[in-house]
């Protein structure tokens, strides 16, 4: 089955991939092993996970500016998230993913991103219509 | 996003590829957030360390810088937040010649476009505040909540691909905190217990933005009965940033757009109580009294002249524990005025180091952890601590003269 959500429009071209979801907030800088692909922050709730190729579900951004140029750093060594999805994304996210290509989300109609989509779901994001696609096995 | 005469010939490409690149940058950020149109900005402030932009951001504003000089200046003041390698002093902390050769290619660009390399986050302090009203695109959290908090100055977070932006533009795009309607206060705080020295302050502050948790909440704290120094007032919103991402907040009565709540429409949002517990709490989470500690880092933000004599003073005459490292980071500015006023050979002689113009947790801080065999780390920052989780470091956190007590001991008191 599928499902649309719909949301404000974002940043960055149309992707699909497969979800990865957590209740949790966001910071390149302070969450992730940058060179293994990995959530690192032991707190966090995808700790040892890898995001490499993933779309990211996520609450909110947390904490400094260095997201707005890692994004940009990570995709250029093809260790990067294809797409983030976000609740409330903050003015650096917007920023990082802009100057990176990176597709990114944020505003959901129907409510909680987080709770709305699954790890494992596959995603079709499309930015400028402001929608994302949801297929579930 | 509408845009001016000026900004639309250089989206058309009449000056150059990297104005071109700026307002293309600006009009994807504006549109996400249903910017109007743009603001003129009065300076631009980069946060830029190698550990962030990496070789591929290196590249992208070494393409900037080798474009001819009209084409490649930024067009407004613009200064840069700290560096990721102190080019005077980084083998011996484990930082490679790779590291530092980056840091070199990138500074050579940055001059090249006209960018003065302050390498600071205290630019509040040291450089030019901003004043009321003053729009100004600044990178780094702790500037931002400062000049937006304490200046009444309006800035959002501007990462620096957005700040490098502003810079080649002179403008931003003319949302979030730019806008009245988004400064008016959305949680109000009532405080129990007065913070007195700079962690107090961090900590009440981290309390706050953990409780806010969005960068589009603006707290309003009420019960401050003591108007903070511009240390105290640095540490606060620095630990609020870093906590909540949030980039703005008043003080009833202290802050310049709050002489009273009705001024923020604060009067009819709910009451959340702040109590001893709630900061205990937060506090009691980086506690470790008795263990050994393996470095004292005081960072994060940089420390002001004033901070920089607290320390002196702490350490004169005293030595560190030889199983213990001390770093202290400030401006290259202060260092200079540090050192005439002879602080820098008090932190030298107690066996610590000073870096100049960099920022502990900006500088490689998960190789130079593992170069130095380094976990426990002591700081009076909550900020840092908050960081440094994430880079296989256990932080704990103290008074500064605690931090200083426990570089003496070898463990924490």
């Amino acid at each position: 089955m599928s499902d649309i959500l719909k949301c404000h429009a974002g940043i960055g071209g149309k992707v699909a991939g497969e979800a990865l979801v957590a209740n949790d907030n966001f910071s390149a800088r302070y969450d992730l092993d940058r060179i293994k692909g990995i959530f690192s922050r032991p707190q966090h709730a995808l700790a040892g996970q890898s995001y490499v190729d993933k779309i990211l579900v996520l609450n909110t951004a947390k904490g400094g500016v260095a997201t707005a140029w890692m994004l940009y750093e990570m995709v250029s060594r093809g260790m990067a998230p294809r797409a983030l999805l976000l609740n409330s994304a903050n003015t650096i996210l917007a920023q990082g993913a802009a100057l990176a290509e990176m597709p990114l989300c944020d505003r959901f109609d129907d409510g909680d991103i987080t709770a709305l989509i699954k790890t494992g779901d596959q995603l079709i994001v499309d930015p400028e219509r402001g929608q994302v696609t949801v297929t579930r096995h | 996003m509408k845009l001016s005469s000026v900004t639309e010939s250089m989206l058309a490409g009449e000056h150059g590829p990297a104005r071109k690149w700026a307002v293309e940058h600006q009009i994807q950020i504006g549109r996400m957030f249903d910017a109007e149109d743009m603001v003129a900005v009065s300076q631009a402030h980069m946060m830029a360390d190698p550990e962030s932009i990496g070789l591929a951001g290196v590249e992208l504003v070494e393409g900037f810088a080798a474009l001819p000089e009209e084409q490649r200046r930024v067009a407004i003041p613009m200064i840069t937040d700290p560096r990721g390698v102190d080019l005077n002093y980084y083998d011996p902390l484990g930082q490679t010649e790779e590291m530092a050769n980056l840091e070199r290619r990138f500074i050579f660009a940055c001059r090249a476009m006209g960018i003065v390399m302050t390498n600071t986050c205290i630019n509040y302090q040291t450089v030019m505040p901003p004043v009321r009203g003053d729009h100004v695109a600044y990178g780094d959290t702790g500037v931002v909540i400062y000049s937006n908090s304490f200046c009444g100055a309006r800035s959002n977070f501007e990462g620096g691909p957005s700040a490098l932006a502003a810079g080649l533009t002179g403008y931003t795009p003319r949302y979030g905190l730019h806008l009245d309607e988004n400064r008016v206060a959305t949680k109000r705080f009532v405080i129990e217990r007065q913070p007195e020295e700079l962690t107090e302050w961090g900590v009440l502050g981290a309390v706050i933005g953990r409780r806010s948790g969005s960068y589009w909440e603006v707290p309003v704290i009420e019960g401050i009965e003591r108007v903070p120094s511009s240390d105290e007032a640095k540490h606060m919103g620095a630990a609020m940033a870093s906590y909540g991402s949030t980039p703005l907040f008043h003080i009833v009565g202290v802050t310049p757009e709050c002489n009273s709540l009705a001024d923020v429409n604060g009067t009819d949002l709910p009451i959340e109580k702040i109590t001893d517990q709630d900061v205990e709490e937060l506090r009691g989470s980086f506690g470790a009294v008795g263990e050994k500690v393996d470095v004292v880092v005081f960072a994060a933000p940089q420390l002001s002249i004033v901070e920089m004599q607290s320390v002196a003073m702490l350490c004169r005459g005293r030595k560190l524990h030889k199983d213990t490292a001390m770093l202290v980071c400030t401006p290259p500015s202060v260092y200079v005025d540090a050192k005439n006023a002879g602080f820098i050979e008090d932190i030298e002689n107690f066996g610590a180091r000073v870096l100049q113009g960099t920022c502990f947790y900006q500088q490689y801080a998960r190789e130079i952890g593992e170069a130095n065999g380094w976990t426990r780390l002591l700081s009076n920052s909550t900020k840092i601590v908050n960081i440094l989780g994430g880079y296989g470091y256990k932080p704990a956190l103290a008074s500064m003269a605690d931090c200083v007590d426990a570089a003496v001991a070898g463990e924490i008191v």
